[in-house]
């Protein structure tokens, strides 16, 4: 009744073809964007900020990245924790061992040492695919897991293998509050958010996606997979890196390779799978699933009063939470942003469904 | 089917945006809220148990106790599993409840939070454990790695081997290797280790294991082809257990082979039992359940049935240094009140004074019920460690045996290497000295 496109009609091919089509849609996004930028720095409390929207913009941005690949592209990755891993140390070399460098500055240089990593790493994808390519991006994480410790110029041989940055900021602003520092990242995941939903709308995207469903056909119809499957792992891993840079600089602050280990990989693959392959809404929705469920699930036990060991706890969640990824994955094997579609398209008919 | 999950999705959102904003629950006004990060669940989860249970019986005690000066203690225990991530997400939730001092119980945790300890004015205890250089309390304020640090524990292990050969100048030329967790926390005592072979003349070899250690067989044909002299054991939860199988399998002999306190715990030997003979490591604390303070423990809070943890692991070597950790904590809170007005709740601030002004002397310490076991601990300003003494034990198949005699770290090795690090800290993160008027505050 509320949300029907019905009387909107369209006079131009721009107007045709803008992210948003219905007017509802722009509002219900200029709403949720006013209350992230405006009503959540005013309302919200540091915990908040700093355990739960600043962890899930950041891992939301990762599996935007990891989305492009896996979900637009069809080449399943398992190397995420690894591109993270170069984007953070990259950025860190690139902050400590130049002298003012600006933040922004070494961010979207640590994005661009994870992208020729990613694209290294993506080489085999031209020869093998499914799961073989999976079993071989692993390499990347072995990879880099092994350098990072073993190698002490990364991390400007730091005697403990901890790297650490402090007084960060951005155009003379200190990123050091945690409404800063969620700002930020906010920002961040903006910009990015919006410049992969157009690439995906774009002649580039359609090329992964015709990739993806069926890659002889693509190449017979005149698309170079090469092209298309390296462009694929260099934007992946660019926006993978900066959200390792953001993780480790702005999240952490003082980390080690532990902190993008395998399990980093399986959380953001499962994020982008239970979210919704090839859907940018689908990364917000995974990494709100995977990264805030488990904290509310965490709590539930001690806002009730029922008396469980921390240990219980921590294993129901674990129960609770594998069930949930279980009962989705059966409701709606294409992911927690097929539902909100389908949502959408009831909600068009509501209240006369026909 | 579908409309169900829509209804789950709207409710878990609903219900999510709920909790989550809530204001956290208050304990009571006058109570001290003590944050418990803990694992019981993991890898590390033998070990992180007992320690977690130490922890919280001394809480309980305390309050059985008539509580500090009559102030309660509130609790709540937080699981980490020992990830970073994790844990300061955990140290974030309970912060909001005032916690006055925490113990991070993981190294790389502490990293992460010795950031931000200064800006939320929360002293950080990290006994035996975290930071090396976190000792010089002229840079890092609100760490307190009391009683020792990864340095001081191995400049112990070093005089021990120099103390077996009969004099540190017969280390000349001997073999050395350290197997260690590829963590922070295996990596912290190379830099000693290497000032340490550099001055006596032997040999370090590194081996490193990774995390969290189950697979050695590549470490261990490295030390039957090295055959070191000595090998150091610097691992924690199963990689312990791990590498004395794989020493026995290896045919290693156990005499030669020593760890670190966080190696000699009875969950590390448990499974390879009579194996595992004469296996030695140090003991930062005493165990056992022969002292005042443990059978007052067992009377008053697992007699009553408020165990948190079964009756046979009181006194086993990672629950008593769990006991006291939050002693330790407890009489920083005492101290602080003794300066700040007895029987009010401390904020970090103040517990911060009174755990660089701890002093717990002998008088104290069997006040406590630690007669004889403990050495006093002094901390100040500039030292925020307040004791470097150390034991070594030796697992002769059945229980740790205590041997007597006390190490400490030789200061003139150790000082020289916690300035230097303290200063390059301070240098990367922009920060000054404390000057003596801060101390004196």
């Amino acid at each position: 009744m509320l949300y029907r496109e019905n009387g909107q009609f369209k006079t131009s091919y721009v107007a045709d073809q803008q992210i948003f089509p219905i007017a509802q849609d722009r509002i219900a996004i200029g709403l949720l964007l006013l209350v992230a930028f405006v009503v959540m720095p005013l309302a919200g409390s540091e915990y908040l900020f700093r355990a739960v929207l600043i962890p899930f913009l950041i891992l939301a941005l990762a599996a935007l990245g990891l989305n492009i690949l896996v979900g637009y592209c069809g080449q399943i990755s398992l190397g995420t924790g690894a591109f993270m891993a170069v984007g953070a140390y990259g950025a860190y070399n690139f902050l400590v061992r130049i002298d003012g460098m600006p933040l922004i500055g070494a961010m979207l240089l640590g994005g661009l040492s994870a992208t020729v990593v990613g694209v290294l790493f993506g080489v085999p994808s031209l020869r093998i695919k499914g799961l073989y390519l999976a079993v071989a991006t692993l390499a990347a994480q072995f990879f880099t897991d092994w350098a990072f410790l073993r190698v002490g110029w990364f991390t400007n041989n730091s005697t403990s293998g901890s790297v650490s940055v402090a007084g960060l900021n951005v155009f003379g602003l200190p990123i050091e509050s945690p409404v800063a520092k969620y700002l930020f990242c906010l920002s961040v995941v903006c910009v990015f958010a919006l410049a992969a939903k157009n690439l995906t709308r774009s002649a580039t995207g359609r090329q992964w996606m015709a990739i993806r469903d069926m890659d002889v056909a693509a190449a017979v119809i005149g698309i170079r997979p090469v092209y298309a499957k390296l462009t694929a792992f260099a934007v992946s891993s660019f926006i993978v890196g900066v959200a390792g840079v953001l993780w480790a600089f702005v999240h952490l602050g003082a980390w080690e390779p532990a902190a993008f280990s395998i399990d980093r990989s399986f959380q953001l693959l499962f994020m982008v799978i239970i979210g919704g392959l090839g859907s940018i809404m689908g990364a917000f929705f995974g990494a709100a699933f995977i990264v805030i469920l488990p904290i509310i699930l965490d709590q539930v036990p001690h806002w009730f009063g029922i008396p469980l060991s921390t240990a219980t706890t921590s294993h129901l969640v674990h129960m609770i939470f594998g069930a949930l990824i279980v009962f989705f994955l059966i409701a709606e094997p294409h992911g927690l942003a097929k539902l909100w579609s389908i949502g959408k398209q009831k909600l068009r008919l509501w209240p006369f469904p026909h | 089917m579908k409309h169900k999950a829509f209804a789950l999705v709207a409710a878990l959102a609903a219900f999510g945006a709920g909790t989550l904003s809530a204001p956290v629950a208050a304990q009571q006004e006058n109570e001290q809220f003590f944050p418990l990060l803990v694992y019981r669940t993991g890898a590390y989860a033998p070990n992180g148990t007992p320690w977690a249970n130490g922890k919280q019986d001394y809480v309980k005690y305390v309050n059985a106790t008539g509580g500090i000066n009559g102030v309660k203690i509130a609790w709540e225990e937080c699981e980490t599993g020992y990830a970073t991530d994790k844990g300061v997400e955990c140290y974030e939730r309970l912060k909001g409840k005032k916690g006055a001092v925490i113990d991070p119980q993981a190294t790389g945790i502490t990293f992460a939070l010795t950031d931000k300890a200064p800006v939320d004015k929360i002293p950080l205890i990290t006994l035996g454990y975290g930071l090396a250089a976190s000792q010089d309390g002229g840079v890092f304020k609100w760490n307190f790695p009391l009683m020792g640090s990864y340095w001081t524990a191995a400049d112990a292990l070093i005089q021990h081997l120099g103390k077996k050969e009969g004099g540190l100048d017969k280390l000349k030329g001997k073999k050395i290797a350290l197997v260690y967790h590829d963590s922070p926390f295996g990596k912290e005592p190379i830099p000693l280790l290497q000032k340490r072979a550099q001055m006596h003349g032997f040999e370090l070899v590194l081996l490193p294991v990774t995390a969290p250690g189950v697979e050695q067989k590549a470490t261990w044909l490295q030390v039957r082809q090295q055959r070191p002299d000595y090998t150091l054991l610097w691992g924690w939860g199963v990689m312990n257990s791990t590498a004395l199988k794989e020493a026995v399998a290896t045919g290693y002999p156990r005499e030669k082979l020593l760890g670190v306190w966080w190696s000699g715990s009875e969950p590390d030997v448990k499974d390879v039992g009579a194996n595992a003979k004469g296996y030695s490591a140090l003991a930062l604390n005493p165990h056992g359940t022969d002292s005042v303070l443990v059978k007052d423990i067992l009377k008053k809070v697992h007699d009553g049935g408020n165990g948190s943890g079964p009756r046979e692991e009181v006194g086993s070597v990672l629950y008593m240094r769990g006991l006291l950790i939050q002693m330790l904590a407890v009489e920083a809170v005492r101290t602080a009140q003794a300066k700040f007005g007895k029987g009010k709740v401390m904020t970090g601030e103040q517990v911060r004074w009174g755990l660089e002004n701890l002093n717990v002397d002998e008088k104290r310490i069997g006040e406590l019920g630690l007669a004889g076991l403990i050495r006093p601990i002094k901390t100040s300003c500039t030292d925020h460690m307040g004791s470097t003494s150390v034991r070594i034990h030796s697992w002769d198949g059945t229980t740790w045996k205590m041997q007597p005699d006390w190490y400490e770290a030789d200061k003139s090795v150790i000082d020289p290497l916690v300035k230097e690090a303290a200063d390059k800290y301070a240098t990367d993160k922009q920060l000054k000295r404390r000057d003596a008027s801060d101390c004196a505050a």
